[in-house]
């Protein structure tokens, strides 16, 4: 930098481009943000009473709170299966109380087996499961009023079950060494509750994530609209959540059931708020879609520490309510307002511009007489699918000379030979096929933005090569995807090279890329021999245009927003490097295709303006622009004139074409030379330009120049 | 009977409480005795004095979960600091400024921060009880002092009629006239019916609904002294009751729709009707009050049951997170 940059200018530069802002934006697209509130609020939870009750940590009090830990856990886990279909169960304390009674009377009162207790106690919970799934899944009544009414019935059943029978259960000699066990007992230090809840969250985790069911769970909370649409079975989804829920609350009761040996008016109160403020302060969403087994876990942990603490610490009566009301209060608010505000904190803070000085770049004013200066003569070109076509980003024609072009459509469009006034769509591929190329059997491949390379076979058979690579080890976002495949060029050897353009943005988001301006674009190579991609290059401020050099030795890419091509050596003493060999080019650089001459044609899809080269040096002016304006009002590249450059092995500029009619070529963003004809395309225009070159090889060919002659 | 068109809620509810009058008053041995026709007016009063603040809430599509511990709370504290010696309009003015102050937060939280009305009343619910439990007042119940006014309105009857009976009339007249003639209380139908239309019309639905909670609080804050008088002191425990699923039961079976928008002071008084003559000859069966809970909250779930039928929803019509 040289010493005529203000000081200020400097400082700019260093804080803009030495601190990762980018980062904060990238970790808040990551689901697992959600989990990291719940997650501070679990250690703040555990360091303040851990240290706050003398012994909190010693191993025969924890064996005690995690048998009562597992249990709240089962409960939990049922509950926030239910909220994650768009549910709610407030009946769990009931049904927990319930089938409590249901153990505890089937082994003291009925003298039968643990095993049948066990059943008694899951049937109990399944049944009352039921009841709510029937009234809320194929009744649809409100989930939140009819739970809570089935948990005043079951509460009252309860009641006076309790009242008819407890004496009963307290005069009993029924005993057995398993119901013991399973109140008393551990195995590995471990006790039966704990493991229950262990194996139970592993099940449940796994069935959620990975089995059709747990699928259709998450879709019916997701969007109960979209799944019923899609041919879900809503009713039936939710009425299994609930079936589930009663089968949790079940089985938690009859580990009380064990461990307590009895039931009493005060089995499962208030159960109903703690399991509901576990679910919710973990961090599942009311309304559904959105939650985990972790996240119920992590809930179950918060509540049952806080609550137990309280007691222990000696609080009085009603603090616990106090607290748990508060919590439920506030992490109710914080869920909904987090759920609807995310996007546009992360809108705020998703682009972070970087600084950039761009080097002086000679004129390209018509008649300034330097090698960019720009001329009328594509204005000339005679149009091909005017107003049939949208969007021909590529264009290439093959050994027949029919022309081939992508649409924004997703379809590959053909042009007849020789006239092109008829067409025909070749092949669909979906997404906005870009770079095209021929390889040695005649395939054409294209990058295809937003989804991948792909390659479509003379009988149209479209496949896909790749839509990844290695992901690098320090990205924060999913930088294995390849979101915005560019352009590409076929080498001798078979191998395909190409550029991804930005890990930041998707291809239609181009602009923010430009106003960000921090380099993300790499060049990548596939290996058809056993079907890999590798990236070769990474860090260039949006790479675009492939081309192999016509010794296939060596290769050129541009880089568009830093105005450059460089030249990537595939073979000889510099093998696996690039250097830059046209900088600060008054235009934006794109494509880059053979000339017949042995030099090179290559497309400006904008040029440069002063203002925006200005606000790239003034970072916080772009971030603001973003945050503040309209995207109509945004500064970013100028894109309504462009033109065609060529140029030599050695960078020398030969010639520049461009339209200063702005009505056939404003942008150009490729172009082909085919026996002594220029054929150019733009990503915004409407058309195919045909210019016949002066003193062009008129029998030459690209397939010819890259396959040799058949 | 009339036929399926006129067969409305309302009506039907109607009709059956009717029925129930006349067979209990034929069948149960001094039901029909003017004396026992006062209880019940009386035993429904406070109970229907709760369910109009919440069907001016429920209309408005909402519900209101914390009034129980509102109305237990509240008074608990006012007498705990009349007890503790404190003056007579400090402790009044300190209480109406909690009550205000915990609608406000319920409707805050309800109309700006868009948390479903349903936890926001729910967690506001634990945490008053929990707070005025713990930090406020030293026991479960807590005795009126002796010879305060709230003592002796518990006794005061105007021609052989608890003052309470008149306290219930007199609300509900207001209400009556607050939901069918105000401007404010029309728009609570239209907020009630269609939130974002009614906003997109210009009507102050956020406000609004502040409004109604606060209301609602201080309705629960008069019921609480109502109930007090009458008991001569405020046994809190009457939170872990059911009484607050008798006020949503009054509303409800009365006909007012739970997606709001529909009903009125009418369908309360229906409502609170057939709930105090079915207490009262449950009552008089000597049915135990175990069982008793069990009947109401029955009759709550069939009653949530019809207005499911009544106002269906489907997949194509109900709102994503609407529980």
């Amino acid at each position: 930098m040289s010493s005529s940059v203000p000081f200020r200018e400097r400082l700019q530069a260093l804080r803009y481009n030495l601190i990762p802002d980018h980062l904060i934006g990238e970790i808040l697209t990551k689901r697992w943000t959600d989990n990291a509130i719940p997650f501070l609020a679990l250690v703040a939870v555990i360091a303040i009473f851990g240290s706050a009750i003398p012994g909190f940590f010693n191993p025969f009090s924890l064996q005690e709170s995690t048998r009562q830990l597992g249990e709240f856990t089962i409960v939990v886990i049922g509950l926030t299966v239910v909220m994650l279909g768009g549910g709610i169960d407030l009946s769990v304390g009931s049904i927990f109380a319930l089938a409590t009674f249901a153990a505890v009377g089937c082994f003291f009162i009925l003298d039968l087996p643990v095993w049948v207790a066990f059943l008694g106690a899951l049937a109990t919970g399944a049944l009352c499961g039921a009841v709510n799934g029937y009234l809320v899944g194929f009744l649809r009544l409100r989930a939140f009023l009819t739970t809570l009414v089935t948990f005043i019935i079951g509460r009252a059943v309860f009641d006076i079950l309790i009242v008819q029978y407890g004496a009963a259960v307290q005069t009993s000699f029924a005993q057995s060494d398993a119901w013991d066990f399973i109140g008393d007992g551990t195995v590995m230090g471990l006790s039966v509750p704990i493991l229950s809840a262990l194996v139970l969250a592993i099940v449940t985790h796994v069935v959620l994530t990975r089995a059709r069911i747990g699928w259709h769970i998450l879709a019916v909370g997701g969007s109960r609209r979209s799944a019923h649409n899609a041919g879900l079975k809503v009713r039936r989804t939710v009425f299994l959540t609930y079936v589930f829920s009663g089968l949790c609350s079940g089985a938690a009761g009859f580990l009380v059931a064990c461990r307590l040996s009895g039931a009493g008016p005060g089995t499962g109160a208030g159960l109903e708020i703690l399991a509901l403020t576990a679910a919710v302060v973990g961090g599942n969403a009311l309304g559904g879609g959105r939650g985990s087994v972790a996240k119920a876990l992590m809930g179950a942990v918060i509540v049952l520490v806080m609550t137990n603490g309280l007691i222990r610490l000696g609080y009085g009566t009603g603090t616990n309510q106090m607290v748990l009301g508060l919590m439920l209060a506030v992490a109710v608010t914080i869920d909904i307002r987090w759920l609807k505000n995310r996007h546009k904190v992360l809108n705020e803070v998703y682009v972070a511009p970087v600084y950039l000085r761009m080097g002086d770049a000679q004129s390209a004013e018509p008649g300034s007489g330097t090698p960019y200066a720009l001329n009328n003569r594509l204005s000339e070109a005679e149009p091909i699918g005017l107003g049939e076509l949208e969007g021909p980003e590529d264009v290439i024609l093959d050994r027949d000379d029919h022309l081939y072009c992508g649409t924004r459509h997703g379809e590959i469009v053909r042009f007849f030979a020789p006239d092109y006034k008829r067409s025909e769509v070749f092949a669909h591929v979906g997404g906005f096929p870009l770079g095209l190329a021929f390889d040695r059997a005649g395939n054409l491949l294209s990058c295809v933005g937003a989804m991948g390379l792909y390659r479509i076979a003379p009988d149209r058979t479209v496949t896909r090569l790749s839509a990844e690579t290695k992901r690098s080890l320090t990205s924060v976002q999913d930088d294995a995807r390849l979101r915005d495949p560019n352009d590409l060029d076929i080498a001798p050897d078979g191998r395909i090279y190409f550029t991804d353009s930005t890990k930041r943005y998707d291809a239609h988001e181009w602009t923010l890329d430009s106003i960000e301006n921090r380099g993300t674009g790499r060049l990548l190579v596939y290996d058809p021999a056993d079907g890999t991609t590798r990236t070769l290059l990474d860090g260039y401020r949006y790479t675009n245009g492939v081309c192999m050099a016509h010794d296939g030795k060596s290769l050129f890419f541009s880089e568009s927003w830093a105005c450059r091509i460089h030249r990537y050596w595939i073979e000889g003493p510099r093998a696996g490097t690039a250097e830059c060999v046209i900088r600060d080019m008054p235009g934006y650089t794109d494509n880059i295709n053979r000339a017949s001459d042995g030099t090179y044609w290559m497309a400006w899809l904008g040029m440069r303006t002063p203002s925006f080269d200005l606000s790239l040096r003034h970072p916080a002016m772009r971030k603001r622009m973003t945050r503040r304006l309209p995207q109509d009002d945004w500064l970013f590249p100028n894109i309504n004139t462009g033109g065609i450059v060529k140029f030599d092995e050695t960078g020398r500029i030969i010639r520049t074409f461009g339209d200063l009619s702005g009505l056939s070529h404003p942008m150009v963003t490729s172009m082909r030379e085919h026996k002594g004809e220029l054929f150019i395309g733009g990503i915004l225009n409407n058309r195919i330009g045909r210019y016949r070159i002066e003193g062009a090889d008129p029998t030459w060919t690209g397939p010819d120049s890259y396959w040799g002659r058949t | 009977m009339g036929f399926p068109k006129d067969l409305s809620q309302e009506r039907i509810v109607a009709l059956i409480t009717v029925a129930i009058f006349a067979m209990a008053s034929v069948a149960l041995p001094g039901f029909f005795s003017p004396d026992n026709l006062v209880a019940i007016v009386r035993s429904i009063s406070v109970l229907g004095i709760l369910a109009l603040g919440m069907a001016v809430i429920i209309i408005g599509r909402g519900i209101d979960l914390s009034m129980v511990a509102i109305m237990a709370m509240s008074v608990a504290w006012y007498l705990q600091m009349l007890n503790d010696g404190m003056g007579e309009w400090r402790a009044l003015a300190l209480v109406l400024a909690g009550v205000l102050v915990i609608g406000l937060a319920n409707g805050f939280l309800v109309a700006y921060a868009e948390v479903p009305a349903i936890f926001v009343t729910l967690a506001s619910a634990s945490f008053v009880f929990g707070l005025v439990r713990s930090q406020m007042i030293g026991s479960d119940a807590v005795p009126v002092p002796a010879g305060h006014w709230l003592g002796h309105l518990g006794g005061m009857r105007l021609a052989d009629v608890p003052v309470e009976v008149y306290v219930f009339a007199a609300l509900a007249f207001a209400t009556f006239l607050f939901l069918r003639f105000t401007k404010w209380g029309r728009y609570v139908y239209y907020a009630g019916d269609n939130p974002a239309a009614a906003r997109n019309i210009g009507m102050p639905v956020r406000p609004m609904m502040v409004l109604r909670y606060v209301l609602s609080a201080l309705i629960a804050f008069v019921a609480g002294l109502l109930t007090a008088g009458s008991l001569q002191s405020m046994n809190t425990r009457v939170v872990n009751s059911t009484q607050l699923y008798d006020i949503v039961l009054v509303a409800v079976i009365g006909g007012i729709g739970l997606s709001g928008g529909k009903g009125g002071v009418r369908n309360v008084l229906i409502g609170a009707a057939l709930i105090g003559i079915l207490l009262n000859a449950m009552t008089i069966l000597d049915i135990p009050l175990l069982y008793q809970n069990l009947i109401k909250s029955a009759i709550l779930l069939i009653a949530i049951i019809v207005d499911g039928v009544l106002n269906p929803r489907d997949e194509q019509t109900a709102q994503q997170g609407d529980i």
